[in-house]
Parts: C-alpha cells; sequence; structure tokens
C-alpha cells in the first residue's frame, strides 16, 4: 500500500497520440464543463487516455492531456497519482482489485486473496502473472458491501465470492471468457439470498406501489 | 471593523483579517509553518489551531475569518493541546538529524519544536523515508525532512509563475516534487529554500558550508540589476558565504533573484588583488606608487580631450563622482557611463526613471512592455507586473521579440514601427492605455541602446503624455485625494546607472560618449582610456594606453595597460541609485582582497600622484561633496518624484526590431560571469533553450 | 416493519424496468411540472417540513441546507452537485438506487436544482462504479430526449442540464469539498471551512452537496407530502431509509426500512440473523466504518435513528450496518480499518497524514498483542489528537472507531498484549465487550 509504480523510461512510448474516436469524445466531455473550466475534463481523459491505451497512462499521455486541457503537466500528474483507479505501469490483461477492507474481509476476502495467490501466484500490488495476463491490486472498499466479498475485474464487479468460485472466476478469464458480472452466487442484485424480505407485494404489480396506482386511477389514469 | 477578544484583550481589526491577524495584534505568538503573508492561504499544517469559544473544536487561525465578538484563547488547554499534537505528528516522521541539517539553527521547526513539543517521542515505529528529488543546481533537497506545508508548490506556482512543483501520491506517501524532477526554472527558484521552514530544501552551493551563528551577517544592496534588491550578506572571514533577502516592501519584497543570491561565489574568483602595469607587453605585478607612477607618466603631457573615462555598471556613486570631478580636474569632458550606448540621459530626471517605482505597479490598469524582457532584465520588477495580473485582469502589451515572461500579454509587435502606431494613436493598445486610468509603459535597454535610441524614447515619450501616463495629484468631487501619477518607466540593467545619469557621468561640452571615445582611442584623438570597472564595453581602445579600475581580470582588465585593483560591491560602503531613483546604502561585509582598495581611496590617490588631489580624505567628504552638488543623492531610500520635462529627440526611427540587452540571465557582469553556480545555472537552463531555439525544437 | 407501500425505492433489487418507461410505470416523472410550478422557497419548506435529514452521514436537514443558497441568482450560477462517490466501508445503498432507480435521482436533480434555482446538477459518481455510471448516463440521455432535463425542462420553463462525471478512486471525494476540487480537476484535498460551499462552491459559485438517496427521495416527498413522509420513523428521524447489512449475517442485503427500527428486528428480518444466532452477536457498526461499534449489549435494544445512535456514542451514518459475530477478531476487523483510513488520507494536514498511519501501526501490533498496555492509552490519546484538528472529517472517522473499540474492547487488547508478554500465542477468541 505504498505509492503506485510508475513504468520505467524503457517501457514508455515516445509519443501518445489521442485516436480520432478520443478526439470526438473529448469535444463530449468537455462541452459538459463551463468555458474555461476545462480542468474539471482531467479525469475522464486520464480515464480515456488509460482506456485507449492498454488499461495505462504513460508520461507522455499526461504531457498531452495537459496540452489538450492547457493545463500544468505537474497537475495533471498530480492527479494521476493521487487516484487509485490510474495505472502508470503496464498491467495484464485482467485486472483484479480485490477487496479487503473490513465488510469483504468479514465476508472471507482472505480466501479470495489466498485463492488468487494459489492461482495465480499474486500476492502482492501490481504484480502481474508472467503471461501478463493478470494484475493484482488489493484495493479498498468498492461500495459491495452487501455482496461481499467482491474482486473487480477491469470494469466489472464479481460479488459473494469464495475460494471456489474464486477460482472459477480466474479459470473462466483464464479461458478468455468473463463470467456474468455480478454474484457469483446468481442472486439478483443486493437482496437477501434466501428471498426478498420487502417488496414482495409489489412483485406483480411491476414495482408499482398502490398509492400511484390510486393516483392514477382517480386521475383518469392520464400521464 | 470587527472587534474581537484575543487571550482577553479586545483588539479591533480591518475586515477581511483572519484571526492570526487579530492574534498577532492582539500580541499574542501563535505558531505556524505554511501559513506565509504573501501566499495563498493553505491550512494544512494545523500549527496554528486556537480555541474558539463557542466553537466544537479548535479554529485554523490563518484561514478563519476574524468575526464581530470572537473571544479567542491561543494558550488555553484545547488550544495548546492542539499545537503539541500538530508539533508531535510533524516530529514522528521527522529524522530529527538537525546536527547535520543546514537548517539548524534558523529552522522554524526546530524553534517552534522548543515551543511546543515534547520532551521525548511517544512514536516507536519505523519513520519514513523519502528519495530525494533533483531541483536544479540551486536548491538541495532532503525530502525525508518535508513536513508537506506546500509553500514551495504555493510560491513556485504564485510568485514565480512557474508551475512545474506539486504534491504527487496522497497520505503519508504524499511527496513534493518538481515534474518529473526537472529543475525548478524560475530566475527566483532559489527563494523556495528560504520559505521551507524546516530542512528539506536547502541551497547546494551552500551545503555544509557554515553554520548561521559562525557568520557576520552584514545588511547591504546587491548590484546584479538596477532593482537594488535588499539583500543580506553573510560572510565568515574574508569571505561572503552567502546572500540572502532583506524585507523591502518596496522594492524586493521579500525575495531575490537567484543571481542576487548566488553570483557571490564569484568573489572568489578571478579576483585583482594587487596592481600591474604592463611592461614588454605583458601586466606584471606592480606596487601602487608604480601603478600610480605609470599612470602619471600616461597622462603627462596629454590634454584634457585626449583623455576619456567609462564607469561600470555595478560602480557605487562615490567612485564615480570622484572620477567625474578628477576628470574635470583634468579638463576631458569625455566620459559616458553608458556602456551599452544607451541614448537617455542629460534631459529631465524623469526621463531615466522608473518614475512609477516597482511598488507603484500594483496600482498600473494597463501595462505597456517596449523592448524589454523584465524576467531576464529585473527578475524582482518582472515578479511585481506578475503580482499585478494575479491580483486582477490586466492589459499587458509588449514591443519586441516574445517571451515567456510568466504572464498573459498581448504581443503587439516587434520594434519602433509599432510603437510609432501606438504613439500616433492608430494602434488598438493606444486606446487601452487611453481608456485606463493609471496607464504605465516600460522602456527597456533594448529600445534604447540603438541608434534611433533617442527617437524611440521620444516616441514613448509621446505616448506617456498622448495617453495621459503623467497625472497631477487632484481631488475627486468628495474632496478624496487622488495621488498624482507617472506611467513613464525606463527600465535600466546596471545598478549604476541611474547614479551615472543623476550626476551627469555624461559627455559635456564637446565631449564624447562612449562609441566617440572608442572612435578617438582607435583614430588617435584619444590617447587614455579610464575604465572603471568598465567591463562591458565591447570593444578595443586601439593604441590608447588603458587604466583599468575594478575587481575583477574580465573583459576592462584584459587589454589595460595599468590596472588599479579595487573593491567589489560587498568589500566597500557606497551609495547606489535603483531604477527608481532610490538612493540607498551598500554596507561592506568583508575586505576587498590583497592589496585592493575601495575604489573612492584609489581615485583619491591617484588624483594626488598626478597633481590633481581631489579635496577628499574620507568617504564622508565625498559624499558631502557629491550631495551638494546632486541633492537627490541625499534623501537614503526615499523617491522623490522627479519632474515631468523634455528628454528623448525627435528622429526618424528605423524598423530593426528591438533586441532585448540579456542574453543570458545569470552571466551579466564580472562577478557572475565568475561564478561558478551561475555557471552551473547557464548550463542547466540557459544552454538547452539556445539549442532548442538553434534546431526549432523548443521556443 | 415499513409497509411496501411507504417504499420509496421500490426498483431497489432490480426487479423491473429501469429505464424512463418503466420508472414513469411506478410513478416518476408524473407530475413533475406542478412540482416546478411551486415556487422554489415552497418547495424547500415540503422538504424541511417532511424532516428529511442527510442520507450521506453527517444527517444534516435537507430543507435547511437548501435553505442557505442564495435567494437570488446573482453574476454566479447556482450549481447542485450530488454525492455519488459511495465509499464508506459497509455503504452500497446508493449503487443500487443508481443502476435500478436512476429516473429517481435524475428527477430529484431536477426538483433540488429547482429549489436551490441551480443551472445546473453534477452527478459525481465514483470511478469504480462504471457500470452503474453507464446505466446512470442512459438515463440521463432517455430524460434529454424525453424533455425532463435540458432546455424547458419538464415543460416548465426551467433550463436545467444533468452531468455525470466519474471520479477515479478516492474516498475522500466523498467529502464534499474534496469532491468539488476533484470535480474543478483536482486532488481531491478538503477545502478549508468557511467558506461553505452554499457561498464558494463548485468554480466558485454558491453550491449545495447533497447525497443520492437524499435527492431521490425528494420527488416521492413532494407528491405524497411532507407529512406522509414525517410521519414515517421518529420525530426528527422521519422517512424510510436504505440500510446496507453486511457482514455476519445470514443473508447480507440492502433494505429499505422506517428509520428507528430496532436493530435486532432489521437484522433477523431482513438479513437473515447473525450467523450462529442473536446470541453469537459480538458487536455491530451500525453507520459504515466511521462510527464507533456497539457491543452486543446496546444492539440488543438499540433503534436505527440518528438521535438513538448518537446517545450510545455512535451514530447512523450511512446506515451501513456491519455485524460482527463472536468468531471475528474485532482488534482486526477495528485494525482494517484504521489501514483503509491510513490509505484513503489525502495527505493534505498533519494530523490527518501523520496520525493515520501512527494508527494504523499501532492497530497492527495490537492485533498480535506486541505493545504495552499503556500504549493502548497512548493510541486513546492520539486518536484524540487527530479528532477535531484536521481539515476535513477523515481524521475522527479514522479516530471514532479506535476510540469505540478501546472504549469496549479494551480487556480484549490487554489480554492480547498479556498474552504476547507471557509467550503465549495471540488468538482472537475470548472477546466479549464491556
Amino acid at each position: 500500500m505504498s505509492t503506485k509504480p510508475i513504468a520505467e523510461a524503457h517501457l514508455q512510448p515516445d509519443s501518445f497520440e489521442w485516436t480520432a474516436e478520443s478526439k470526438a469524445t473529448i469535444e463530449e466531455i468537455v462541452a459538459k464543463y463551463p468555458a474555461g473550466r476545462q480542468a474539471s475534463a482531467v479525469i475522464p481523459l486520464l480515464d480515456l487516455a488509460q482506456r485507449q491505451h492498454d488499461n495505462w497512462i504513460p508520461l507522455k499521455a499526461m504531457d498531452t492531456i495537459a496540452a489538450t486541457l492547457d493545463m500544468p503537466r505537474i497537475r495533471v500528474m498530480e492527479v494521476a497519482t493521487f487516484y487509485t483507479m490510474f495505472n502508470l505501469a503496464p498491467v495484464g490483461k485482467w485486472f483484479l482489485q480485490a477487496c479487503t477492507t473490513t465488510p469483504c474481509w468479514l465476508r472471507g476476502s482472505d480466501d479470495v486473496m489466498r485463492c488468487i495467490k494459489d492461482k495465480l501466484g499474486l500476492s502482492k500490488n501490481y504484480t502481474t502473472t508472467a503471461d501478463g495476463q493478470f494484475t493484482l491490486l488489493e484495493v479498498e472498499c468498492l461500495g459491495v458491501c452487501a455482496n461481499a466479498p467482491v474482486v473487480q475485474v477491469n470494469d466489472d464487479v464479481y460479488e459473494d465470492l469464495d475460494y471456489e468460485l474464486t477460482a472459477k472466476l480466474i479459470d473462466d478469464l483464464k479461458a478468455g471468457k468473463a463470467p456474468e458480472v455480478g454474484s457469483m452466487l446468481g442472486r439478483k442484485g443486493s437482496m437477501s439470498k434466501d428471498g426478498p424480505t420487502s417488496l414482495v407485494s409489489l412483485k406483480d404489480s411491476d414495482g408499482v406501489p398502490p398509492w400511484f396506482a390510486e393516483k392514477q386511477a382517480s386521475a383518469g389514469g392520464d400521464d | 471593523m470587527p472587534k474581537l477578544t484575543v487571550d482577553g484583550i479586545e483588539v479591533e481589526v480591518p475586515q477581511g483579517a483572519t484571526v492570526l491577524q487579530a492574534c498577532e495584534a492582539a500580541g499574542a505568538e501563535v505558531p505556524r509553518f505554511c501559513f506565509h503573508d504573501r501566499l495563498s492561504v493553505a491550512g494544512n499544517c494545523r500549527m496554528c489551531l486556537v480555541e474558539m469559544e463557542k466553537a466544537p473544536k479548535p479554529i485554523a487561525s490563518c484561514a478563519f475569518p476574524a468575526g464581530d465578538g470572537m473571544v479567542i484563547h491561543t494558550q488555553s488547554d484545547v488550544a495548546r493541546k492542539a499545537q503539541k499534537g500538530t508539533m508531535e505528528f510533524l516530529l514522528i516522521n521527522h529524522p530529527l538529524d538537525c546536527p547535520i541539517c543546514d537548517q539548524g539553527g534558523e529552522c522554524d521547526l526546530q524553534d517552534q519544536a522548543m515551543g511546543y513539543g515534547y520532551h521525548s517521542t511517544r512514536y516507536d515505529e519505523n519513520k519514513r523515508a523519502v528519495t530525494d528529488k533533483y531541483m536544479g543546481p540551486l536548491v538541495k533537497t532532503i525530502m525525508t525532512r518535508c513536513i508537506h506545508c506546500t509553500r514551495c508548490v504555493r510560491f513556485s506556482t504564485e510568485i514565480a509563475g512557474v508551475t512545474d512543483m506539486g504534491m504527487l501520491n496522497r497520505g503519508e506517501d504524499a511527496e513534493i516534487t518538481t515534474y518529473l524532477e526537472k529543475a525548478l526554472d524560475s530566475e527566483l527558484s532559489a527563494n523556495v529554500i528560504d520559505l521551507c521552514p524546516v530542512g528539506a530544501l536547502t541551497s547546494k552551493p551552500y551545503a555544509f558550508v557554515a553554520r548561521p551563528w559562525e557568520l557576520k551577517k552584514t545588511e547591504s544592496v546587491d548590484v546584479m540589476d538596477a532593482v537594488g534588491s535588499n539583500i543580506r550578506v553573510d560572510a565568515r572571514g574574508a569571505e561572503v558565504l552567502r546572500v540572502l533577502p532583506r524585507l523591502h516592501e518596496d522594492v524586493n519584497e521579500e525575495w531575490i533573484s537567484d543571481k542576487t543570491r548566488y553570483a557571490c561565489d564569484g568573489l572568489k574568483r578571478q579576483r585583482l588583488d594587487r596592481p600591474y602595469v604592463r611592461k614588454d607587453g605583458k601586466l606584471q605585478p606592480a606596487s601602487w606608487p608604480e601603478a600610480f607612477a605609470a599612470v602619471a607618466g600616461a597622462m603627462k603631457g596629454l590634454k584634457g580631450d585626449q583623455m576619456a573615462a567609462i564607469a561600470g555598471d555595478t560602480v557605487d556613486a562615490e567612485s564615480m563622482y570622484a572620477l567625474k570631478r578628477l576628470m574635470g580636474d583634468l579638463g576631458s569632458a569625455n566620459i559616458d557611463c553608458r556602456q551599452d550606448g544607451a541614448k537617455i540621459g542629460g534631459g529631465a530626471r524623469s526621463g531615466h526613471l522608473f518614475n512609477t517605482t516597482i511598488a507603484g505597479i500594483e496600482e498600473a490598469d494597463a501595462i505597456l512592455l517596449v523592448g524589454t524582457n523584465p524576467r531576464w532584465e529585473a527578475a524582482l520588477v518582472n515578479a511585481r507586473i506578475r503580482k499585478r495580473w494575479m491580483a486582477a485582469p490586466v492589459a499587458i502589451g509588449l514591443i519586441g521579440a516574445p517571451v515567456d515572461l510568466t504572464y498573459d500579454y498581448e504581443h503587439l509587435g516587434a520594434g519602433p514601427k509599432t510603437l510609432a502606431e501606438v504613439a500616433d494613436g492608430s494602434h488598438a493598445f493606444a486606446k487601452v492605455l487611453k481608456d485606463a486610468k493609471r496607464p504605465m509603459i516600460v522602456v527597456g535597454m533594448g529600445a534604447l541602446t540603438r541608434e534611433d535610441g533617442a527617437a524611440v524614447l521620444a516616441a514613448a515619450r509621446k505616448i506617456a503624455d498622448d495617453t495621459g501616463m503623467v497625472i497631477a495629484a487632484s481631488k475627486d468631487d468628495e474632496g478624496t485625494e487622488i495621488p498624482a501619477w507617472n506611467g513613464f518607466n525606463v527600465l535600466h540593467t546596471a545598478a549604476s546607472r541611474v547614479a551615472g545619469l543623476d550626476m551627469g557621468f555624461l559627455p559635456g561640452e564637446g565631449g564624447r560618449d562612449v562609441a566617440g571615445i572608442v572612435e578617438g582611442a582607435k583614430s588617435g584623438a584619444v590617447k587614455l582610456v579610464y575604465l572603471l570597472a568598465a567591463d562591458e564595453v565591447a570593444s578595443e581602445f586601439g593604441d590608447a594606453f588603458v587604466v583599468y579600475q575594478g575587481h575583477h581580470g574580465d573583459n576592462g582588465a584584459h587589454g589595460a595597460d595599468v590596472i588599479l585593483p579595487g573593491a567589489a560591491y560587498t568589500e566597500k560602503d557606497g551609495l547606489y541609485a535603483n531604477t527608481e531613483g532610490r538612493i540607498q546604502m551598500g554596507v561592506a561585509a568583508t575586505f576587498p582582497p590583497g592589496e585592493a582598495r575601495e575604489d573612492w581611496k584609489i581615485l583619491r590617490a591617484l588624483s594626488e600622484a598626478v597633481g590633481k588631489t581631489l579635496p577628499f580624505t574620507t568617504l564622508e567628504d565625498v559624499r558631502v561633496a557629491l550631495r551638494k552638488d546632486f541633492p537627490t543623492f541625499a534623501a537614503i531610500d526615499t523617491i522623490e518624484p522627479a519632474e515631468w520635462g523634455p528628454f528623448g529627440a525627435a528622429g526618424a526611427t528605423d524598423d530593426t526590431p528591438f533586441a532585448y540587452p540579456v542574453d543570458n540571465f545569470y552571466m551579466t557582469d564580472p562577478i557572475s560571469r565568475a561564478s561558478k553556480t551561475m555557471a552551473e545555472c547557464t548550463e542547466a537552463f540557459v544552454l538547452p533553450k539556445r539549442a532548442g531555439a538553434a534546431t526549432g525544437t523548443d521556443g | 416493519m415499513l409497509k411496501d407501500d411507504d417504499r420509496i425505492f421500490t426498483n431497489l433489487y432490480g426487479w423491473f424496468d429501469p429505464s424512463l418507461a418503466g420508472a414513469r410505470k411506478r410513478g416518476d416523472w408524473s407530475n413533475t411540472k406542478e412540482i416546478l410550478s411551486m415556487s422554489p422557497e415552497d418547495v424547500v419548506e415540503v422538504i424541511k417540513a417532511s424532516g428529511l435529514r442527510g442520507r450521506g452521514g453527517a444527517g444534516f436537514p435537507t430543507g435547511l441546507k437548501w435553505s442557505f443558497m442564495p435567494k437570488e441568482v446573482k453574476d454566479k450560477p447556482h450549481y447542485l452537485v450530488v454525492n455519488a462517490d459511495e465509499s464508506e466501508p459497509g455503504t452500497c445503498k446508493d449503487r443500487e438506487i443508481m443502476r435500478h432507480d436512476p429516473h429517481k435521482l435524475i428527477e430529484g436533480c431536477v426538483v433540488g436544482g429547482y429549489a436551490m434555482r441551480a443551472k445546473a446538477a453534477y452527478i459525481y459518481i465514483r470511478g469504480e462504479f462504471y457500470n452503474e455510471a453507464v446505466a446512470l448516463q442512459r438515463a440521463i440521455d432517455e430524460a434529454y430526449d424525453a424533455g425532463l432535463i435540458g432546455k424547458n425542462a419538464c415543460g416548465s420553463g426551467y433550463d436545467f442540464d444533468v452531468v455525470l462525471h466519474r471520479g477515479a478512486g478516492a474516498y475522500i471525494c466523498g467529502e464534499e469539498t474534496a469532491l468539488l476540487e476533484s470535480l474543478e480537476g483536482k486532488k481531491g484535498q478538503p477545502r478549508l471551512k468557511p467558506p461553505f460551499p452554499a457561498g464558494v462552491g463548485l468554480y466558485g459559485c454558491p453550491t449545495t452537496v447533497n447525497n443520492v438517496e437524499s435527492i431521490a427521495v425528494t420527488p416521492t416527498i413532494m407528491r405524497r407530502g411532507a407529512e406522509w413522509f414525517a410521519a414515517i420513523g421518529r420525530p426528527k428521524n422521519s422517512g424510510p431509509k436504505i440500510f446496507s447489512i453486511s457482514g455476519h449475517v445470514n443473508n447480507p442485503c440492502n433494505v429499505e426500512e422506517e428509520l428507528g427500527i430496532p436493530l435486532k428486528e432489521l437484522i433477523e428480518k431482513h438479513a437473515g440473523g447473525v450467523i450462529g444466532g442473536w446470541d453469537n452477536l459480538l458487536a455491530v457498526i451500525p453507520g459504515g466504518s466511521s462510527v464507533p461499534l456497539m457491543p452486543k449489549s446496546t444492539c440488543d435494544e438499540i433503534l436505527m435513528d440518528f438521535d438513538s445512535l448518537r446517545e450510545v456514542r455512535s451514530g447512523l451514518g450511512t446506515a451501513a450496518v456491519i455485524v460482527m459475530n463472536k468468531q471475528t477478531d474485532v482488534v482486526k476487523a477495528i485494525a482494517r480499518l484504521s489501514a483503509f483510513y491510513k490509505h484513503e488520507s489525502c495527505g493534505q494536514c498533519t494530523p490527518c497524514r501523520e496520525g493515520t498511519g501512527w494508527m494504523y501501526r499501532v492497530m497492527e501490533r495490537m492485533v498480535r498483542g506486541e505493545a504495552d498496555v499503556d500504549e493502548i492509552d497512548t493510541l486513546e490519546e492520539v486518536t484524540r489528537q487527530v479528532e477535531g484538528h484536521t481539515i476535513c472529517a477523515l481524521g475522527d472517522a479514522a479516530a471514532w472507531p479506535i476510540q469505540g473499540l478501546i472504549r469496549h474492547f479494551r480487556p480484549e487488547m490487554e489480554r492480547r498484549i498479556a498474552a504476547h508478554k507471557a509467550g503465549e500465542p495471540v488468538t482472537a477468541t475470548a472477546q466479549a465487550a464491556e
């Protein structure tokens, strides 16, 4: 849990150019903020650069972003190093962000970590398997605590894990087929796995609450 | 005006004042690290926490606005506990390596730990270690000592205008650095050393050189440019070890340029420490009487107009005055203090001064820069313009080559043609100036050291007149006084120049200027040239006999027939007039090396040797005479507005773009040219840019 | 137990269509124009009267907060900023709103934005919620296409934009001024207060920052009336609220319940009970990681609302209930939170930057008993030295869990120290709270 690595010089590309697609996206992003406040787009652009560049941001991309947004390079770098989601060195195809904060830990994140170590040999942050497929990062709370423990793989969160389900997840990823996103137990959202304890009465009415149904009826059902 | 109570004392403070200011007004001492008067408020160190009654927790006094009826306690249990707690936190990861730290003895952390620290640590864990960062040839880093106050980051961003410092990462891993550990490319960079409240940023050239209590501290004035920065010269024995800024709100505030600070190692190199006389084509060591005899011999039989004198850029007023008197007594009108040939002087005094004053820049609401790159010619004037620009929008126009000035400006054009357009009102910027309430123009040496310099000066004067830059004091309808304003400014580069112009160290009736002297020397009309520390006259003097009086074996000494070793600015008492016309007093911090002597004394002794004894026996005698002849020298550190009068000369201008006078900020005079540190800075900052400009890859 | 009819988030579990069509069917956007025909002051009054308290942790009355905004738009526009940076360990409710009921949030932005005369709402969603951001953006696009937001929103004559902004991984951005800094393109370092965002907020303009849930419930309050909302729960603690229940329960879940529901009922009815039964309960963190834990003895009777939990020196926080049974190494559970706060400290101010690391390292030793007994007191003093001395509340949040641990589990900490000193293996078994 110390500072994130910055790729060594020989891994840094000599230049970074936005793709035509990125350029169009940048226009949309910058338009979201008031004129002169384009610096607001620095996080979105770092994210865009990361998506464009194999899930990590080279130094040259920071320069490009600084130029695109007319802001000092050091300010871009401050942002890039402050937020955990930006990778500044190459990562594997599958970037595993395993949550071990207390709610996940109480539900067995140790087992998840053990499985990752057993199956992939990864136990340290920002280490990558020899085949370049997997990189591990132990992260703090991902905000999915009622479905703990969880691992985020790139953009997708896999929930309700234990040792075996983590093993299955890894096997599936190795096989190149990411499982369906969400609970590995197959439960829907964050309702109780033994069946809902609330909202049951609305299940057959498409979630329309009686008060609204009545209101609709009395108003003649328009709108 | 809120009234509040601090430690039982009621104080009234201006609207917008902070609780910290209120505490100071009440005489209460509040510790602080991150807070600095001239920087934005960060409130991050939490050392200045005080108790405010009715607040649930202590407040950061540096950031909290003072309010009416507040009751503040700076010494209560709550306040003391908060302050001591912060101090303990600051120290847990601080290495406490004071015995080997250059900040030792002048360290805020050390001092405040005495008042607010515990006697021993309760922190038993491993301490954090932080890798040091490269920040260039001037700033040494020991980042483990850093307490993350961000003063350096705020200084570089806000004052220096070079946004290359920042704090990377977060939490306890947060680290201050420059972008990719590049040197901090600012002429003001080393001020971060003074600002750093701990030993994280220290002086690289001064590393492990001395302890503060070993040093003799002398308050003096800088001569590296015409700003007249107030400095403190710290010496041990005969050696100047460092130069630090001294507060002067109207001149340099509390900053100095890196050249002012670090050229001092040049005082130890290439010094002229004994007289020399050229014999058989070679300069040979000589005694003072031999040297004087050689000069007297050379003068023998010469008529006044066959002799000439040129004063250099860092000379004190007293020695210039003594030389002027001597040349007059010898019957020569061939004297000049304008080594660069600037077409200035002789007219109204206001025509060669920075009339607005440096502090006055903050009042300006439109600024036209003509043939000047103030960033390199007067870094602190530039910092003041930037301060003005930071405070509120201001229109700034530049005529000259585009340069990075650290603030936005409109590039109007390259030379006299554009200036003429502004002068005749056809350029849009003329209207900007006209519409402004306090417009100013700054004419640099790049506009004046040319054949058409006098005409350029006249054009600038016309702009000042036509756009209402010179305003007499008046009263508005309600009787409120509106102070006078003079927006016409000349930005000099030489520390001695204004004094020289003020005392008329200029060609007399039928006398020759620098170009005329050079020409006369080459043609044989001038047979003896006296160079008073004049090292920037880029020419030879033919067969003329050259006397060089100065302190460094620089350009002037090389072609000399007699060398009279003088004193550098740190080795003599002397008066200087800065570009504003402000008379300031330099004070000797050490003695001149070897047989070198104070310059006025040399001239006094020489005058005797040539039979024209000057009527001075003490420096005070020189000053009394100087003041009698030129009363402006009597008013130390006060600015008397100079009367607006005629200067410049009508004439044609040519279209050659203005060329800036300084091509390397770090080397502009014999001292900085001899400085190892300035050579390193040249290599780090100037040469790469030149190479870049040559290949066109980097401007 | 709250009736389904009084539940606001009827698609909490994502059973139904989250799109505009589905949302409309469930009542969203049904008479927004009518709401917008009220004066902004009147909207604020309704929210004030409902007793709604902020759902993001601090529990500040939402209507009152809105009323701090200037009454007129002068030279600077007003902004509503929605805090969707849900990162408080234990908390996972806003995620469900954004992916399953996004239109409640968007409509809430219109209502809240109108009440504070805002020009636009910026929704700052944590970067890790990628799929949630996709879902929310889809809903925003739908709302624009349907004319519900943008120029002449809902045909009301009111122009209002909703912009989604993704963060990039920093718990501190849930602090409202850090969030604003981040939104402006800087590191998420909290600002000094005063000035408060209502005066100087986003881009220096008057701004109110509200939690997702706080905003998302407002259209329903406007529709069903302040009285309806105020009648649920207890005075000053009114309304339904989503509880996130995690940790050692048989069925972790999110559930919308009445504020003031007994904790025991909440856990037993909705979360399938404590693993090993109620008597196997050791402690509960009732409001997200920042609030002190409560030992079982307190849990037996406690009601889940702001004031009840405050009385027992804990807090409702985000209503994220983290349950720990007797098999829990409670010292380690809290030490892990100390690691969290150390990792998430922004590093700006001294007590937090240095204190979180110090507390974490001592806590790590406490887990193993590698300490002296008097170090427990030192640790407690260090937490007091951090608490209340920092720029933002993260310092407090880092201090409180440890204070709670020492308050209730000091004998367990001492037992470990004694075991370690005696050379015995340090285990996490006997650890009943005081």
